[in-house]
């Protein structure tokens, strides 16, 4: 039952889907019982085997993610093409959040994004629906944290850190990278 | 018989995700790779101890029913590296990142792929199963898009027009179409492999991949069958 819960995990976090209790219940453990033992084996297995880290990322909603545990390594065998350009996208934005104090509103990155010859409405050449792929992806696969902000009309959001770029990721990273752009 | 298996590191477990990322590693890449974990993670490199750092792995995904797995391209007969899911017995793969109807068109085209007798289906022919379909029917148009996706995803391998199963897919999916497909699938007489692609003898029936027919009339001054002894009538390629 490890071994069948580690291959769900792995599948799920393929596409960067955070994973929820529920469904580990549902699709392998069925058994409450059981529960905490089996994803704990299944933790210490994905770290021995994988060099992959469990992390609980909502105690509440009880839902984890996987994320990388091996040093960051330079080189070009990170990632395939698309997604290599998808990350580039995401950590400049994720600079841009940092440098502004952990928090923008939406206007303030769109117009940063413009400077970048990044428009929201424009089919970009590499990444497509710009604005889908950062409201949507980024939030679904837990890099960014979108909130709306109360007492706005019509509604402005504000972007954060969301809890994978916090752990997959250390500012310190951050500020190496916005050190090289400049 | 049982050798205390060699511990992990941080470079086999590099080797591994990455070669889980890739899909599909061909050899020369996991030569390079094998070079660049073990020097980004400071462990002891050496250059012709590949098979054995896959085996510490292979030791360790063994409980959990995987495998890095080693399989030859029938193109051009170079090695190529898949993890592999041993527990398998459907396109299970597959099945996350494909919709029902997607999986449905991938079974009969592979269906087709293996029924045939040079291992490819036409372009057409695999379009024309898109109005039959069980799950729903959809239009020609969208079969194509599904079948570029399965070549991006290397499920699929497209020349010509005509479609086969990459090797990828070879490797992944043959005790899945062996076992499967039994008296239909062919198994390269040289080398004993499931054989999608393969050249036939006119007279017996056994079938080698182009590789092999290569590699073994390479050494004989007239090609015969290694079975029936007949003239071998396929070109040699």
């Amino acid at each position: 039952q490890v071994s069948e819960l580690v291959q769900f995990l792995l599948v799920k976090d393929q596409k960067k889907m955070p994973i929820k209790r529920t469904e580990m219940l549902k699709n392998v453990i069925h058994s409450t019982a059981a529960y905490s033992e089996i994803v704990n084996r299944a933790g210490r297995t994905l770290q021995e085997v994988f060099g992959l880290q469990l992390v609980e990322i909502d105690t509440k909603r009880h839902t984890y993610i996987l994320i990388n545990n091996l040093p960051r390594a330079e080189g070009q065998y990170l990632c395939r093409d698309k997604e290599k350009e998808k990350m580039g996208l995401l950590l400049v934005i994720l600079s841009f959040i940092f440098m502004k104090g952990n928090s923008v509103k939406d206007s303030a990155l769109w117009e940063f994004l413009n400077l970048l010859r990044v428009y929201p409405g424009k089919q970009h050449r590499v990444f497509g629906d710009v604005r889908k792929l950062v409201t949507d992806e980024f939030a679904r696969q837990k890099y960014l944290e979108i909130t709306p902000i109360p007492l706005t009309d019509p509604t402005e959001f504000k972007y954060q850190w969301g809890p994978r770029a916090e752990k997959e990721t250390s500012r310190k990273d951050v500020l190496k990278f916005v050190a090289k752009v400049r | 018989n049982t050798v205390m298996a060699a511990q992990m590191t941080n470079a086999h477990r590099r080797f591994l995700q990455v070669l889980m990322s890739n899909g599909i590693t061909e050899g020369s890449e996991a030569r390079k790779l094998h070079q660049h974990c073990c020097e980004t993670d400071k462990v002891h490199y050496a250059h012709d101890k590949l098979d054995d750092f896959i085996s510490t792995i292979n030791s360790h995904l063994q409980p959990l029913f995987m495998q890095i797995r080693k399989g030859i391209s029938e193109d051009d007969g170079r090695a190529h590296y898949a993890v592999v899911n041993l527990a398998e017995t459907e396109v299970t793969k597959m099945a996350s990142d494909y919709t029902e109807i997607e999986l449905e068109l991938f079974r009969k085209t592979m269906d087709l792929i293996i029924l045939s007798e040079n291992g490819f289906a036409s372009s057409t022919d695999i379009l024309n199963l898109a109005d039959q379909l069980k799950t729903k029917k959809i239009k020609k148009k969208e079969a194509e898009q599904v079948l570029k996706v399965f070549v991006e995803d290397k499920w699929l391998s497209e020349k010509n027009g005509e479609y086969t199963l990459h090797t990828r897919c070879i490797i992944e999916m043959e005790q899945y179409i062996l076992s499967n497909y039994q008296d239909v699938a062919r198994k390269c007489n040289i080398c004993h492999s499931l054989a999608i692609q393969s050249q036939v003898c006119e007279s017996c029936g056994i079938g080698m991949h182009l590789p092999c027919v290569r590699k073994y009339f390479r050494a004989q001054t007239e090609p015969r069958c290694p079975k029936c002894n007949e003239f071998w009538s396929c070109d040699i390629p």
